[in-house]
């Protein structure tokens, strides 16, 4: 059996509009940030994996040695949709429970502030003045709009709606209230990109992007890096008391690709590799989702959080409706979700998400949350799905000593 | 009559327009696009095989922001066409939430998107409430 992997420092940057830094810059506040609030160097580090998404090529990881501390250690750059920033985790606790090396260091960073909107590339075929079928599907002329759509607002508009007509009790006002709870969760977290409370009406009544979504109940396009320093069980025991205590536990960390299912390809399927990484996690945590003290999970969009209360595990199969309404995700309910604001107020700067829910988690685990303080907090849940797709979970235990 | 090309392979069009998928003879997972391999079961024997021309929509939203040269609002939707999920548009119908509702009954309609140089007509499809 492979040793226990613990997060000794994790950091993330405020998540907004960063004009003044580029992406190293961001990567590197958060990395920095990270090894000083574990107490270690780049000179302790045995891995780094680093993610971005929109740059994948860029070598963001190299970039970032050459600012902050070349020492001839693996980098392992990746990209895994909206997933990366769990993928860099995961990546890193790999090295360590391989027995390769002690200490990891995983950073996540996007530059997307004004990106607009995401996954309108998907008509393949010719689009000029002449017929001509190409690409997989033999189109002539761009697909997208034309046989339905596979923009990020509306593929995840779909499953939204999708999950109303098979348990029933969804509606725009029901969707728009999970909105709601996030933009107001959002009020008292700093580093948030919003954090203007938003009442029902502002929500609803703003633009609309893909019914039930209007624009407030989408992912915030910002910028933003998030990293964690990661130490294996015998290195920490080695460390001070005071290192050993704010250390979290990765009680779990998993990650899935989507089983293939009937209309899995066409419409793509959040909900069976949400399920099986949960399934992964609670079996490896030896904990159940009655245990969770804080939930972040992926709501890139007000439709994705609903159907993943679901697939969590959080309430009953087809019971998402029921949950929300009891009041169980709001800060002050059974099961906290995103009190950070989540990806629609905190803000979605993709490759960082992954790591930065993971720090909120920690945040309250370790009793630093400030106002937004989960009280007694110990045992949480983060949760990131890419399209394509890739989902990560990570639960996350207190330090005992 | 001009010539005529589908949007795409997977729509047959003639007296009696269809959609047809490539079914794995293996499993029986079907596909609309071109195949390496059943992601299913790995088979790589294919055979061709008509999709019903009716169905139920199971999911939709209407898009409201799209690419550039993408007309909005549209309904984009997932049709259940006796047991094969299928992608379209919600055809011949106002865009609007009092209009479209999961559950529907909806049927296969094609429909010119435009004529390119050589006068070849392309034809695409989507789906209409039915009654």
């Amino acid at each position: 059996m492979a040793e226990d992997v613990w997060i000794l420092g994790i950091t993330m940057t405020k998540f907004g509009k960063h004009p003044d830094k580029d992406m190293v810059d961001l990567a590197a506040e958060a990395a920095r940030g990270a090894l000083s609030d574990a107490g270690v160097t780049m000179k302790d580090m045995g891995i780094l994996a680093a993610g971005n998404l929109m740059n994948a090529s860029a070598g963001i990881g190299q970039q970032l040695q050459k600012q902050i501390g070349q020492t001839g250690i693996p980098v392992y750059n990746v990209a895994n949709a909206c997933a990366t920033g769990a993928t860099a985790l995961r990546t890193a606790v790999m090295a360590i429970k391989a027995g390769e090396c002690d200490y990891g260091l995983a950073v996540g960073v996007e530059k997307l502030a004004g990106a607009g909107l995401l996954g309108a590339g998907g008509g393949s075929g010719s689009s000029g003045t002449h017929y001509e079928p190409s690409g997989r599907y033999g189109a002539v002329a761009t697909t997208d709009g034309r046989i339905g759509t596979t923009t990020m607002p509306g593929t995840f508009a779909q499953i939204g709606m999708e999950y109303g007509h098979k348990y029933g009790g969804t509606s725009f006002e029901l969707f728009a209230k999970i909105s709601e709870k996030n933009h107001a969760h959002s009020t008292l977290n700093p580093l948030a990109a919003y954090t203007k409370k938003m009442s029902l009406e502002q929500i609803m009544g703003d633009v609309m992007i893909a019914y039930p979504n209007t624009r407030p109940m989408c992912s915030a396009n910002c910028d933003g890096a998030a990293a964690a320093v990661v130490v294996s069980d015998s290195k920490l025991k080695t460390l001070s008391l005071e290192q050993r205590k704010r250390a979290v536990k990765i009680a779990a960390s998993v990650l899935t690709s989507d089983p293939w299912q009937e209309a899995c390809q066409i419409l793509p399927d959040v909900n069976t590799l949400t399920r099986n990484a949960a399934r992964q996690a609670y079996e490896q945590a030896g904990v159940g989702p009655e245990d969770l003290d804080l939930v972040e999970l992926h709501d890139c969009f007000a439709t994705a959080e609903l159907v993943h209360y679901d697939n969590l595990m959080l309430c009953e199969e087809g019971g998402a409706v029921d949950f929300f309404n009891s009041g169980a995700p709001w800060r002050d309910g059974k099961t906290p979700v995103n009190v950070s604001g989540g990806l629609e107020s905190k803000g979605h700067p993709i490759a960082a998400t992954g790591i930065a829910n993971i720090w909120e988690v920690c945040h309250h685990l370790r009793g630093e949350a400030g106002d937004r303080q989960i009280q007694g907090a110990k045992v949480g849940l983060a949760h990131v799905i890419g399209l394509g797709s890739a989902c990560g979970v990570h639960i996350l235990e207190r330090s005992a000593a | 009559m001009a010539k005529q090309v589908p949007l795409v392979e997977y729509l047959v069009l003639g007296d009696d327009p269809h959609l047809t998928a490539q079914e794995c003879t293996g499993c029986g997972a079907r596909y609309f696009d071109r195949r390496n391999a059943c992601a299913s079961c790995e088979g790589d024997e294919f055979k061709k095989v008509r999709i019903a021309n009716e169905g139920i929509l199971r999911a939709f939203t209407i898009v409201s922001l799209a690419a550039p040269g993408v007309p909005v609002p549209f309904v984009a939707g997932i049709i259940d066409c006796g047991g094969t999920s299928v992608r379209a548009n919600v055809a011949n119908v106002e865009p609007s939430p009092d209009n479209v509702s999961t559950g529907m009954k909806v049927r296969l309609t094609t429909f010119a998107i435009g004529t390119d140089d050589d006068g070849v007509e392309g034809i695409g499809f989507g789906f209409e409430p039915v009654g």
